[in-house]
């Protein structure tokens, strides 16, 4: 037939109002449900610790470094995989940007892409076994996690890397804090807005480009959604893996500079477990652990509601036993409401 | 037998003495498709039952229905003169039910006595009696000849000593109804002759066996009594010596021919030029042992020219077209040309670059990525033309989408909706969309209107027509034989990985098709 432009024919059931669909799409039950976690702040506002704009600005800080590795996390997961080491991989980078910002004093010119480098390494690395010799994604990230736990501690010898450094006689003496440190772990607008936030803010946005606009995330959508069938279209599934394992640990990289910088400190043993922060964050916000299905838009609402809740339960004083708890029943709770409209 | 049966089992009525099953009026669908037609099968002690049918001809959906995994709409199941109502392959098997998938359901990690007795566990107050399990499992195989190490990993053994093991399995669980599902399908001839003489065995124990087959010569081996099955109803049954091959083809082919579909304005492709050959095309099993799927098979397609590839289940067709596509890598052996230069099969991307489109049998596994839109699927295998330097342009994607969903007349409401929410005939539509918008020159379609409604089958015929005005190659597979003859300008018949005919247009019928595709003799159809 020739090329001529036909229009849909739209002989099928006719199509449901737009706000009726908006309605049963995920974000708005995330959005909802941010929601509800704001009125709960309005009512147990900690004798007005809500109504002050502090609280909030801590709140995006506080939960900026677990957003920068649910970004990351959320496209591993979109391909139907997920990635452990994030975390670990925080804690290499963390002692590695110490360690050459404070002891080395290497300019963050340079400091800054090498230590990016050193965890888009691990993330391609993983990425790399992942799809060549198709290992399940659990078993060689669990690796990684332990590997570069691992290389942060030969890094650091065990030890915080910190201002601290012991001279030559034994004694310790004190260097200045980097200057890309306090910039990092400063605020801007007149001590309104974390830069962390802002860089939080920042991987959010690349990451939607990748998912929404690139040609890249069209395909990790399609091998999540379904590999044999994307891979049958002519979807290079390999090398999207790499670059998409690639690209959680570039942000886990990011992460680990802001980690450093806000604890002054490069400690082998931060970082523990945020992984499976970086997971229940993605999985709150309504991606579907099977691939194929979410966004970074849902990431960035369930990083605002893990950060306002943590927020709200400890301006109102409740134990961290309780928290933890607490925070638990929530994301089983989140699963089970995003279960039942699938 | 030795192992403990402590069920009595009543007194047969005397009439009844040596029929095993019997099974009456048995209906059965799935959606709009009746799979089985008030059916009624029997089998008696001590016999060979043969059940035949092309592909969808309604016998897996028998043999699960004996087996517990489907329940009938309709229909009795009669075990030694009693009735019985499946819940579960549990129950099947409790009754002496066993059957013999072609995937074997053995677990590769286990010991072979450990296998025998998986879910029915020689055990003492929950302990396992590991002794005694060796002792009845070495028992049970002594009684076929087999003389293995029960001890050992079964994934050791080859795949002919697993199918005897998983056999054993089935004596060892008491079964007097053993059903064989294509049994020999993956066996080379030593082996063959090993499963026949079990059989043997097994009949003189008093078994009934159900045998499922596509394979002449092995019909007429063993069969005591054929059933031939045709699109959900029981045509014939009949003992053997009252159904000679030409007759029982006859049975199992009898739909009519449609009114022909092939576009007739398409010149005569025999001048036109060759666009895809193929020379010595073999294609290695997966696994070590096995024979070759595809077996130095040779064959040229020209433009224009749909050259039909007929092949019941196991025949190898299919894999030749995913080998063809670059999906076997590594595992493929023999020379291929398309437009005269020579091609290598490396991967579906590569495939496609060089011109190649497959329609996969299953779209719903291996042809759409159901929770992704209708314009996104139609755009997955050419997402370059739509994304320049790597940015999906979104209006170009819509306008392609459009198109061609215009020109293949698609119903949805929108082309933003899930493909999952399409029906099959219009998600079938979405695949050929994808592969248009792919813009190739050699089309492999396999089974292209499996599923899909009668206008929509319509649409995809014409769809092949106009491809082939373009002057691209087809091959087609479809089980459908009245399709196979009406669209083919030319067809091959493949049986256990080779060719073994080949037809033109004007000398196809069911009757020969058939015959060679169940390993008969080239030319003897009538």
């Amino acid at each position: 037939m020739s090329g001529e432009l036909k229009s849909i024919p739209s002989l099928s059931p006719a199509r449901e109002a737009w706000w009726r669909e908006a309605l049963r799409s995920p974000i708005f039950t995330a959005a909802v449900a941010f929601g509800l976690v704001l009125v709960l702040g309005l009512i147990f506002s900690g004798d007005g610790a809500f109504y002050k704009w502090g609280t909030h600005r801590d709140a995006l800080r506080q939960a900026s470094v677990y957003g920068i590795l649910a970004c990351g996390m959320t496209v591993v997961i979109i391909t139907a995989g997920i990635d452990l080491s994030v975390g670990s991989v925080l804690a290499l980078v963390a002692v590695s940007f110490s360690i050459l910002s404070i002891h080395w004093g290497w300019s963050p010119w340079v400091a800054i892409p090498a230590c990016l480098a050193v965890g888009t390494a691990c993330g391609a690395v993983t990425g790399g076994i992942i799809a060549r010799f198709a290992i399940q994604p659990f078993i060689v990230t669990l690796s990684m996690m332990v590997f570069a736990r691992g290389m942060a501690k030969y890094v650091s010898g065990g030890m915080k890397v910190s201002t601290a450094v012991q001279g030559a006689n034994g004694t310790y003496s004190y260097v200045d804090v980097p200057e890309i440190f306090r910039l990092i772990d400063s605020r801007l607008l007149g001590e309104n807005l974390s830069v962390v936030s802002l860089i939080f803010l920042a991987c959010v946005i690349l990451s939607w480009i990748g998912l929404s606009r690139l040609r890249w995330g069209r395909y990790v959508y399609a091998i999540g959604g379904n590999e044999a069938a994307a891979r049958l279209s002519g979807v290079p599934v390999g090398a999207m893996k790499v670059l998409a394992y690639g690209l959680a640990g570039l942000f886990a990289a990011v992460a680990g500079i802001c980690q450093a910088a806000q604890e002054q400190q490069g400690d082998p043993e931060t970082g523990m477990a945020y992984e499976l922060s970086a997971i229940a964050i993605v999985v709150i916000g309504g991606t579907n652990l099977m691939g194929g299905r979410g966004g970074i838009g849902l990431t960035l609402l369930g990083t605002l509601i893990i950060g306002y809740i943590e927020k709200i339960l400890s301006i109102n004083a409740v134990a961290e036993a309780n928290r933890l708890m607490l925070t638990g029943v929530i994301i089983v709770a989140a699963v089970l409401i995003q279960r039942r409209r699938v | 037998m030795v192992t403990a049966s402590a069920q009595a089992r009543p007194e047969q009525p005397h009439a009844e003495k040596h029929l095993l099953l019997r099974m009456t009026g048995i209906s059965k669908s799935f959606g709009a498709i009746r799979a089985l037609k008030q059916v009624d099968f029997d089998l008696r002690a001590g016999e060979v039952h043969v059940l035949a049918g092309e592909n969808g001809a309604g016998k897996s959906t028998l043999i699960k229905i004996l087996g517990g995994v489907h329940e009938p709409e309709e229909g009795q199941i009669h075990l030694r003169g009693q009735r019985v109502r499946f819940h579960s392959p549990r129950e099947a098997a409790a009754q002496g039910v066993a059957i013999i998938h072609q995937e074997l359901s053995l677990v590769p990690a286990m010991s072979v006595a450990d296998n025998i007795f998986l879910g029915h566990e020689r055990s003492a107050r929950g302990w396992l009696r590991y002794a005694e399990q060796q002792r009845q499992a070495l028992e049970a195989l002594g009684r076929l000849g087999l003389d293995v190490d029960v001890r050992q990993t079964v994934g050791t053994f080859p795949i002919a000593t697993q199918q005897l093991i998983e056999i054993i399995k089935a004596l060892a669980l008491e079964a007097e109804i053993i059903v064989m599902d294509e049994p020999t399908s993956a066996l080379r001839e030593p082996e063959v002759e090993r499963l026949f003489d079990v059989i043997g065995e097994l009949k003189q124990r008093g078994c009934g066996i159900i045998y499922i087959t596509h394979k002449l010569e092995e019909v007429y081996r063993i069969a005591d009594r054929i059933t031939v099955l045709r699109d959900g109803d029981r045509i014939v049954t009949a003992r053997v010596a009252e159904l000679p091959a030409a007759a029982l083809i006859r049975s199992m082919v009898g739909r009519d021919l449609p009114e022909s579909a092939r576009d007739a304005a398409v010149p005569p492709p025999s001048g036109r030029q060759v666009r895809l050959a193929a020379q010595d095309f073999s294609v290695q099993a997966a696994r070590r042992g096995l024979r070759p799927l595809v077996d130095r098979v040779s064959f040229e397609v020209r433009a224009g020219e749909i050259l039909g590839l007929a092949g019941l289940a196991g025949s190898g067709n299919s894999d030749l077209l995913s080998a063809l596509f670059g999906v076997h890598r590594g595992r493929v052996v023999g020379r291929v040309w398309i437009d005269g230069r020579a091609y290598r099969p490396s991967s579906p991307r590569a495939a496609i670059r060089r011109g190649f489109a497959l329609v996969t049998n299953d779209r719903q596994r291996t042809g759409l990525v159901l929770g992704m839109n209708i314009a996104a699927n139609m755009t997955l295998a050419s997402v370059a033309r739509v994304s320049p330097a790597g940015w999906l342009n979104f209006a170009h994607e819509m306008q392609l989408a459009e198109r061609v969903a215009g020109d293949l007349d698609l119903r949805a409401a929108s082309l933003t909706q899930p493909v999952a929410t399409l029906s099959g005939g219009n998600q079938q539509k979405v695949v050929l969309g994808k592969w248009l918008n792919a813009q190739p020159r050699v089309l492999l379609l396999d089974e292209p209107t499996r599923g899909v409604d009668v206008g929509a089958k319509q649409e995809i015929y014409q769809l092949m027509n106009r491809w082939s005005r373009a002057g691209h190659a087809i091959v087609l597979i479809t089980s459908e034989l009245p399709e196979l003859l009406m669209m083919s300008d030319r067809i091959i018949v493949m049986h256990r990985g080779k060719v073994v005919a080949g037809f033109d247009r004007a000398e196809a019928t069911q009757e020969r098709i058939l015959h060679a595709a169940m390993g008969g003799a080239v030319a003897s159809s009538e």
